[in-house]
């Protein structure tokens, strides 16, 4: 499947084959519409489904009834007329809608009509002291090694952090036979009762009664320490042990994995980068696009769904990708649209879908000493500049994340900010008295994923391309 | 630090790891197989030469960088593993004409 794209041009373009965009390719292509969907894994179903056509864990119990879900939605996909690339990497989408792809080494473009972005989350920074050590993982890491390779933690294991994942994570962990030592919950207690007022949504949202069930039956084999405010790795070269502060008391443990989560986050790289509007979200912590009711952005065109469009799960992943690939077929084709659910229908399935979701917001709200990092631990882990490092910055004038790069190379390197921009927003917006929204953020460009120059050396050219270019 | 679970019964493809053969399992990527063996694996960073090992095996955070096959700076996480592959460990920052 590791081929450039048939076509030049196709109706709709559909970029992430995670839960959103699965559901988008399918409704566009049943549709009728020409439908394009690329994906930079290896297999289609995002990180939710991750690997659901090709897991080698078989024992359907062990990933949840939750996983399984995604194989429906890849035979449905498959069974459409869709087009679908695997380990494509997107790099370049502009206003016209052009799309610039690389494919086993080599760039091809498409043009679109319709694009729906569906590049879904990524996790919350975490930037401890000696999170870039060795041994020391995201908790989607090791879920994501649980599903497509069947591997387990071995070794002296630690999870700390907070939010629904990391107690999905652990159950995993124990069904597969693999080891947890210990729990470090960091979710602040006062969120408690913050979150109190959304209850009631909550309690009566499936999250409810699965959450409970996950969290008994981990708590029944995992030492679970609650109410962590500080935490730290160390370690000389590789993780050697985690230490933190637990109702005031401070305490070490030997690891030699230590898995951190704080909740995910829009993956904004390419929105970003073709220019739609992002705005800060107080409650999530996070840029969100600006989208209307049917996920269609500030660009006429591109519409956004699934994470990426704000932090929803995955069941109102599954419906926000029908509902944008409802909006194209009405813009492209309105006759094949009668065959599809009414939009107020699926409306109503996304209102049930999001049901608890400000609560799990509120509660999971991390707290600032895991956000916002000082001293001598590390913000931006390519270019290993510290938050003391960007704050001397700001001392001698630097006023937000772009000069920041002048200054430090914050986000210059390869992951291109994905793993510090936000800490450095949170960050500099404390030091200089301002909000999020008034420091702002990179400005992200194309190509939003390093390629090689050779690569971009053999893309074909028109003879306007090197007269606009060579001089005389 | 990862072990593999008796489940899995996929098949075993070979591939070289700074010319040593390790066993990894059809549909791992480069990065999953380099952390389920047993060997050192730690790649040290362009700008200080700091230890490190991948983070978020998803994509995004490029600490799993490796030469594969002569190319250098492949984001391990992202590429499946085939037969006689030659990975080898970037210590620093990736060489001219690799």
């Amino acid at each position: 499947m590791t081929m450039a794209p048939k076509r030049e041009a196709y109706d709709v373009v559909v970029i992430g084959a995670g839960p959103a965009g699965l559901a988008a390719a399918a409704t566009s292509a049943e549709a009728g519409l020409s439908t394009l969907l690329l994906d930079e894994n290896i297999g289609p179903g995002g990180q939710v489904f991750r690997a659901v056509a090709s897991t080698p864990v078989t024992d359907r119990n062990q990933l949840g009834a939750d996983y399984w879900v995604g194989a429906d939605l890849v035979q449905t996909l498959r069974a459409s007329n869709a087009e679908i690339i695997q380990r494509a990497t997107v790099w370049s989408l502009d206003r016209n809608l052009d799309i610039a792809v690389s494919v086993g080494g080599a760039s091809a473009f498409v043009k679109a009509k319709r694009v729906i972005l569906a590049t879904g989350a990524l996790e919350r920074p975490f930037p401890i002291p000696g999170w870039t050590l060795p041994g020391v993982m995201t908790a989607g890491a090791a879920q994501t090694m649980l599903k497509s390779s069947a591997l387990v933690p071995d070794g002296r294991t630690v999870i700390a952090g907070q939010g629904p994942l990391l107690w999905l994570l652990a159950a995993q962990i124990l069904r597969l036979g693999g080891r947890i030592d210990r729990i470090l919950d960091t979710t602040e207690r006062g969120n408690y009762f913050a979150a109190l007022p959304h209850a009631f949504a909550f309690l009566t949202s499936p999250y409810f009664a699965k959450g409970l069930s996950m969290m008994r039956e981990v708590k029944a084999k995992v030492q679970v320490v609650s109410g962590v405010t500080e935490l730290a790795a160390s370690g000389d070269g590789q993780l050697a042990s985690v230490s933190y502060v637990a109702g005031g008391k401070r305490e070490t443990i030997s690891a030699d994995l230590l898995l951190l989560h704080q909740g995910v986050v829009p993956n904004v790289n390419l929105a970003m980068s073709a220019g739609i509007e992002h705005r800060w979200d107080d409650l999530q912590l996070c840029w969100s696009p600006v989208l209307d009711a049917s996920g269609n952005s500030s660009i006429a065109g591109i519409a956004i769904a699934g994470d990426g469009a704000g932090i929803g799960g995955a069941n109102a992943a599954v419906v926000r990708g029908r509902i944008a690939a409802r909006a194209a077929v009405e813009a492209l084709a309105p006759a094949a649209g009668a065959k599809l659910p009414s939009m107020a229908a699926l409306r109503a399935d996304l209102s049930k879908a999001e049901r608890g979701r400000v609560f799990l917001d509120t509660l999971f709200r991390p707290s600032p000493q895991f956000r916002i990092p000082s001293g001598d631990t590390i913000v931006c882990r390519c270019e290993e500049v510290t938050a003391k490092d960007v704050l001397d910055a700001v001392a001698i004038g630097a006023t937000g994340p772009n000069q920041l790069k002048a200054y430090r190379r914050t986000g210059m390197g390869p992951c291109q900010g994905r793993l510090c921009g936000l800490t450095v927003t949170e960050l500099m917006a404390q030091a200089r008295g301002k909000t999020p929204q008034e420091i702002g953020y990179y400005r992200l460009r194309a190509p939003v994923k390093p390629i090689t120059l050779a690569e971009l050396a053999a893309v074909p050219k028109s003879e306007d391309d090197i007269k606009a270019v060579v001089r005389g | 630090m990862f072990r593999r679970s008796e489940q899995d019964k996929r098949p075993q493809v070979q591939i070289f790891v700074d010319g040593a053969a390790v066993a990894a399992r059809q549909g791992d990527t480069v990065s999953a197989a380099l952390l389920a063996s047993s060997y050192d694996v730690r790649r040290s960073t362009a700008v200080s030469g700091a230890p490190r090992l991948p983070y978020c095996m998803m994509g995004v955070c490029f600490d799993c960088l490796v030469t594969i096959d002569g190319v250098g700076n492949r984001q391990g996480c992202l590429v499946p593993v085939t037969e006689g592959m030659q990975v080898e460990i970037q210590k620093g920052k990736r060489e001219i004409g690799k």
